[in-house]
Formats: structure tokens, sequence, C-alpha cells
């Protein structure tokens, strides 16, 4: 993660909802594994880089750092579920490693 | 303190009961599913009316049937409906109903089907239709506040996009109408869950919040733990939700939740279908997630027009109350373009702040009480879901 400055009018590739998250959210279709992406949190505008290591779908989530089995993903500041295998920077979160802690 | 939503006017139907409509419907209300074809018969010999069938009213009992008078009561006393044909297959429940109805000052007439049969049904239902239609066919439109109208809201077909843009676009449109004295309804109680702490903090005091954290955990208790077989992995979120990257529930309600934006408050917590009694203000209605059983309750509390958040892209309408759907994703805009009336796609390219989506929502909301058909109206969605607690008796 490397603080960049966006290049004028270039469009995120993801959205941020907290400072605290550890997880954003894909906004382009067509994101290929090896895009430097430009990462904006809406909460305050702030922007940094991401290199994702995924294809992933467009509202689909990605870690902003590495999270280990065990960890609590977190988006809009709350705890969205447990952490349920390994994951690396970068890479795909979804329903393969990430549960719910309530039913 | 006036602000530059103060002066917003629309032209609604004033009712007998001071309430504003939006749309002027004459309608052929069944009280029971065997009532239904007789309903349809009458609205296609009369044209300008329509029919709502729905799949219940038979052997109901308790707070199953309560729901059911409530939801069939309140479809009729709906603003947006200017007369009303009721036809059940027996006197009782049909006049019981027709009642409910008249309590709002509009025309209604009943029939029953027993020791008549259809066709005399029909006939004499007919009748009263077209006098109807020729009443509601001369009230003209007038001007009124904005402030005036009741504007319920759920999301469906629900991604990330929705928390991201969609539902805090509506979030803003309440913040901003909310503050003018329009009456505001959300709800969908399930999927508050893993936002529960948030939802309760934001009652209007802390009486409201303890009776809103009861009702919720009576619905986990009573109706998911109850009945559950499995970690709801195909429910709740739902197979949409989760090819749009929705992993959780929680992840789901905390996006969900943005439709009540920041400032806003409820006031009080309403049964479903159930009217707000406690004057202008945001009210939680107890209601399932699924859309059209929600919107149905809303449209039966008393909401003229329901905004609609969605991501994947739900395509439900009602058949009395104009749902403004309104997405964030780009790629339902593209795929799936005749169901949205407003695209906040802008929002997930930094093009749009969610202050100008608002605005656009509500200059939306002001066209549709003027008379625009919704995408929903025009593409003839009109699912009417009754809620059934129970199995009849």
């Amino acid at each position: 993660m490397t603080e960049t400055k966006p290049i004028p009018n270039e469009i995120p590739h993801l959205l941020v909802h907290e400072q605290a998250d550890n997880v954003g959210v894909v906004v382009v279709e067509g994101l290929t594994a090896g895009t430097e992406m430009l990462c904006c949190i809406t909460h305050d505008n702030s922007t940094f880089r991401l290199t994702a290591k995924h294809d992933v779908p467009i509202g689909h989530k990605i870690a902003l750092a590495d999270l280990k089995a065990g960890d609590t993903a977190t988006k809009y500041g709350e705890d969205i579920g447990k952490i349920i295998a390994d994951i690396g920077q970068g890479e795909h979160v979804h329903t393969h490693n990430c549960k719910t802690k309530r039913w | 303190m006036a602000s530059k939503y103060s002066n917003i006017t629309v032209h609604g139907y004033r009712r007998e009961n001071g309430r504003v409509g939006v749309r002027n419907h004459v309608i052929i209300l069944p009280v029971d599913d065997i009532s239904n074809a007789a309903c349809e018969a009458v609205a296609n010999n009369v044209k300008g009316t329509m029919a709502i069938p729905h799949a219940y009213g038979r052997l109901q009992f308790g707070e199953d049937l309560d729901v059911h008078f409530r939801t069939i009561i309140g479809t009729g006393a709906n603003p947006n409906v200017a007369a009303v044909v009721v036809i059940g297959i027996e006197p009782g429940w049909t006049k019981k109903i027709a009642d409910g109805i008249r309590l709002t000052g509009k025309p209604v007439a009943e029939f029953s089907i027993e020791q008549k049969g259809d066709f005399e049904t029909i006939r004499a239902a007919s009748w009263a239709a077209k006098d109807f239609v020729h009443h509601a066919t001369e009230i003209q439109r007038e001007e009124v506040s904005i402030n005036e109208l009741w504007v319920s809201t759920k999301c469906g077909e629900s991604d990330t996009t929705t928390g991201l843009g969609s539902c805090p676009t509506v979030g803003n449109m309440y913040d901003k109408l909310l503050p003018e004295g329009i009456t505001g309804f959300f709800g969908e109680t399930s999927e508050i869950t893993g936002a529960e702490h948030i939802c309760k903090e934001r009652a209007i005091d802390e009486e409201v919040g303890e009776r809103w954290y009861k009702m919720w955990k009576a619905y986990q208790d009573d109706v998911i733990f109850a009945h559950q077989t499995d970690d709801l992995s195909d429910s709740q979120p739902t197979k949409g939700n989760i090819e749009g990257g929705l992993t959780t529930i929680e992840e789901k309600a905390l996006g969900n939740l943005e439709k009540i934006g920041r400032t806003s408050r409820y006031i009080d917590i309403l049964e479903p279908a159930e009217a707000p009694g406690k004057g202008n203000g945001l009210y939680f209605m107890d209601s399932s997630s699924a859309a059209a059983e929600c919107v149905t309750l809303m449209a039966a509390g008393g909401a003229v027009i329901h905004t609609f958040p969605t991501g994947q892209g739900n395509v439900v309408g009602n058949p009395i109350v104009p749902v403004i759907k309104i997405t964030a994703n780009p790629r339902t805009v593209r795929t799936m373009g005749e169901h949205v009336d407003l695209d906040v796609s802008g929002i997930l390219r930094r093009e749009q702040t969610i202050d100008e989506a608002g605005d656009a929502l509500i200059e939306m909301i002001r066209r549709t009480a003027n008379g625009r058909n919704t995408a929903a109206e025009a593409l003839g969605h009109r699912e009417f879901s009754m809620t059934k607690l129970y199995r009849s008796a």
C-alpha cells in the first residue's frame, strides 16, 4: 500500500468506507490481477495504491492487508464477520474465506 | 428553519381524510383468494380499474388474520386509491374490510359471492366500478407541499454498491426531507442483523430504542432461530447478494442501514401494515426483507411513494405505489437499464457526491409525485404479496 496522488480524472478501482477498514470494494468491471489500483477512502476522500492479486468482479472485496484465519473483517468501521482462511494483501475476500458470526 | 427544500411543491390528489395521494387508482380488491376471478372479471369489464389478486384470506386466525385485514384495508385506504370495490366469498369479512376502508371517507362498494355466484356478483360490481371510474377521473390534482408525502424505503438485490451509493442516496433524501415534515418508513427486521447496535441508537429516545431492540430480538428468536435448518447461507444474504459481492449478513445490514442517513431518527415502531400514529417523522415497520412483501406492507401502512435502492437489479413494483429504482452499479445500469429510474453510479466514479445524488432523488420523487410513471409502472410490475405469519387453520 503506497500513498500516491491520483492522475487527474482517474476513476478509482477500489472504494473503502472508513480508515479502520481492512477490506475494500472493487467498483470497476473486469479488474485483472496485477492492476495497480487507485483506492479511495470515501469517508475523507484520501487515496492510496494497491496491487490486485486476483481477477476480482465488480462489487467484490479485496484485502487491504494480510489477514489471518480468526481475524475480524472490518468494513464501515464495523465487524462484518470472521476470516476463516489466511488472505494475502490484494487478494479476493468472499464466502470462501470470510463468514458471518451470526448464524 | 427554511431550507432550499422547504418550498418544493408537487401536484397530488387530496383525499377525503386530508391525506395526499400521487396516483388515482380505482381498485377491485378481493377479500380472499377465491374472489380473485370475480375481481379480475370486473377489472376486465371496466377500463381504468385494476384488480389486485392475492393468495390468502381463508381460515386465517389470530395475529396472522390481523396482518391480513390490516394489509387489505390499508391497501384500500391508501391515498393513491380514489375508490374501492371489495369482493369476498361471504358478507362478514367483506363488510369488515369495506367498513375499514370507509373510515377514510372515500367511496367503497362491497359485494359477496355466496348465494349469487360469480356472474351476478360481477354484474353488480361492474356497475359500481364504472361509477367509481367516472368519479375518480373528475378529481383534479392540486398543488401541495412535498412534506405531505409519505415516502417508504426498502432495498433489494443488494450488493456492495448499495451500501456505497444507492442506500446513502436515500439516507441523504431522508436527512433533507424529514426535517421538512415528510413521513418515512424503513424496516426489514432480519436484515438489520449485524447493525442492530447502530439501529437501536438511531431511535428518538431510549424507550423507543429498547422497544425496537426487543422487536428485533423476538424476530431473531421466534422466526430465524426457531426455523433455521442451516446458516441461512442461501437466504440472508441471498444468492444474488453473494454474486454481487456481499459476504455476510453483517455487511449487508450495515449497507442497508445507510438508507436512514446520518441524522434521521425513528420516532416509533409499527406492526406489519400498521399506519403511523405519532405524526410526521420516520417509522420502523417490523417486516420481512422480501421485496414484494415489504413494499406491500409499507403501502398498506400509507406510503404513497417507495424509494428502492438496488445493486444487482431487483425488478419489483407495486400495484398502487410507484416504486423508484435507484442503482449505483454501472453493470446493472448497462444490463438492466429499463428498470432504473435513477442512476447514481457517478458516486462510485467519485464524479457525484452523496449530497448531489440525494438532490437528484428528491427531484425524481417530485416528478414521480407529479405523475411520471416509474420504470416498474411502465413495465407492469404490480407485485402484491401478503405477509403470512403461520399456517391457516
